[in-house]
């Protein structure tokens, strides 16, 4: 159990300056900006409880805010993302449930099972950020390209990280 | 009562969801309003120093560039300076009338963080209210116009850069002193929207666009970048593309230009009756 805490704090700690010291600083393109640290709400325990969940997405978003001076913006984002999961996790459970002690990894469950995941949430973070971010409908395709391309990149960089560190 | 705490219990997660989403939205909303919610200046401490750690790094990256750009902007100066000589005149007598005591100061600063790709575009600077920065002062490279001071701590100060959906620059045109607004459609960093020039002046591509002398936070005739194209919009009023002269993308030094009459300005200017 205290294992488990010290694991996810240090994710928790390990994405969020990744996301602020490295990532933000590459610009790939203005279409797209890849925001990886959503990971850290993909890869929580299947038995986080509801509370523990949102606000540790509050927390994680607010971070990121913190050095992007972007007050409230990637928070309530995490935030929207963190309340779709159980749902998306009931969508997308196998025919007899998750097994215990077993954690969403492709390890587990497979890569299209994974990927899909990964997919759906991403998507949700990513669509209510941009949105918020520019607050109109007015260049509504023009964000939506930025929505995709963002979903897409950040999409990869969580399927890489999922190989390199969670080796069989 | 009892049935209060079950009720609770049974949607605490919906309910924490909505309390969350709205201290996080609330803090966006606020933050919207740029000119009233302040910064957090200790956050800004701490990212500050931080961005100055990251930008010692890089720096050495753009060293080039930089090497570059100074050797550019010597050259210019090179240039005033040997005009200054033949008219010697005009640069080398003393002021001692009142009337036309210095108006604007100049504080050079280097540029510690720096964005493009978001929607409000901000820049931080590694001189704060320690050296004479204050909120609302003009930030000017030596290619034209870059921002306006949002929020200064003790040895930071963060700008509004011009790639920055909420502001709004007061433009003119060089040529006949038409003035409209300028602002950052959102879209890509070279380029800005000038809007209100009405549909009878002349314009043409490559005209010089300049800072107006209307705002009291930019002094008169900075170069903000020329006409690329323009359109009609709406019948009488033009919709101009301008490319902006100053590239975001590597700016290293910029000036924070603090107008010394700007008070008297604007207590003369707020006794105006209608508002």
């Amino acid at each position: 159990m205290i294992n488990l805490l010290l694991r996810n704090t240090g994710r928790f700690v390990v994405l969020v300056l990744l996301q602020v010291l490295i990532i933000d600083n590459i610009q790939f393109s203005e279409y797209v900006n890849p925001f990886f640290y959503v990971l850290f709400i993909l890869l929580l325990p299947f038995e986080t409880p509801g509370w523990l969940l949102l606000t540790s997405a509050f927390l994680l978003g607010f971070s990121v805010d913190l050095f992007e001076h972007t007050p409230g913006l990637h928070a309530s984002a995490t935030v929207f993302m963190a309340f779709f999961r159980p749902l998306v996790l009931k969508i997308l459970s196998p025919r007899d449930d998750y097994e215990p002690n077993t954690y969403p990894r492709i390890y587990y469950y497979g890569f299209v099972w994974f990927f899909k995941y990964a997919l759906i949430l991403v998507f949700i973070h990513h669509l209510f950020l941009f949105y918020i971010e520019v607050f109109s409908f007015s260049n509504f395709f023009l964000t939506f390209l930025k929505v995709i391309l963002s979903t897409l990149f950040t999409l990869v960089l969580i399927m890489i990280s999922q190989y390199l560190i969670y080796k069989k | 009562m009892k049935n209060l705490i079950r009720f609770f219990i049974r949607f605490h997660f919906a309910i924490f969801f909505i309390i969350f989403e709205f201290i996080s939205l609330s803090l966006v909303f606020q933050y919207n309003h740029y000119q009233k919610a302040k910064g957090v200046s200790l956050v800004q401490n701490i990212s500050g120093y931080y961005h100055s750690k990251v930008f010692s790094i890089t720096e050495y990256l753009n060293l080039r560039e930089t090497n570059q750009q100074l050797a550019k902007e010597n050259v210019r100066l090179n240039n005033i300076l040997q005009q200054a000589y033949r008219a010697d005149d005009i640069f080398f007598y003393k002021q001692d009338d009142t009337l036309n005591k210095q108006r604007y100061y100049l504080t050079s600063a280097k540029v510690i963080n720096n964005s493009v790709n978001k929607k409000h575009n901000f820049i931080t600077l590694n001189k704060g209210s320690e050296h004479g920065l204050a909120q609302d002062m003009a930030v000017i490279s030596g290619d034209g116009v870059v921002g306006v001071i949002y929020d200064v701590s003790k040895y930071y100060a963060t700008v509004i850069s011009l790639l920055n959906t909420n502001l709004k620059i007061s433009a003119k045109l060089k040529k006949n002193d038409y003035f409209g607004s300028l602002v950052w459609e959102g879209k890509d960093y070279r380029h800005a929207t000038l809007n209100e020039i009405p549909y009878h002046v002349a314009i043409e591509r490559g005209d010089t666009i300049v800072t107006s002398s209307y705002s009291a936070i930019f002094p008169e005739g900075v170069l903000i970048g020329t006409i690329e194209d323009f359109k009609i919009k709406g019948g009488n009023f033009y919709e101009i593309i301008v490319a902006l002269s100053t590239d975001f993308k590597h700016l290293t030094y910029v000036s924070a230009v603090s107008n010394l009459k700007k008070e008297e300005q604007k207590e003369l200017e707020g006794t105006f009756p209608n508002d």
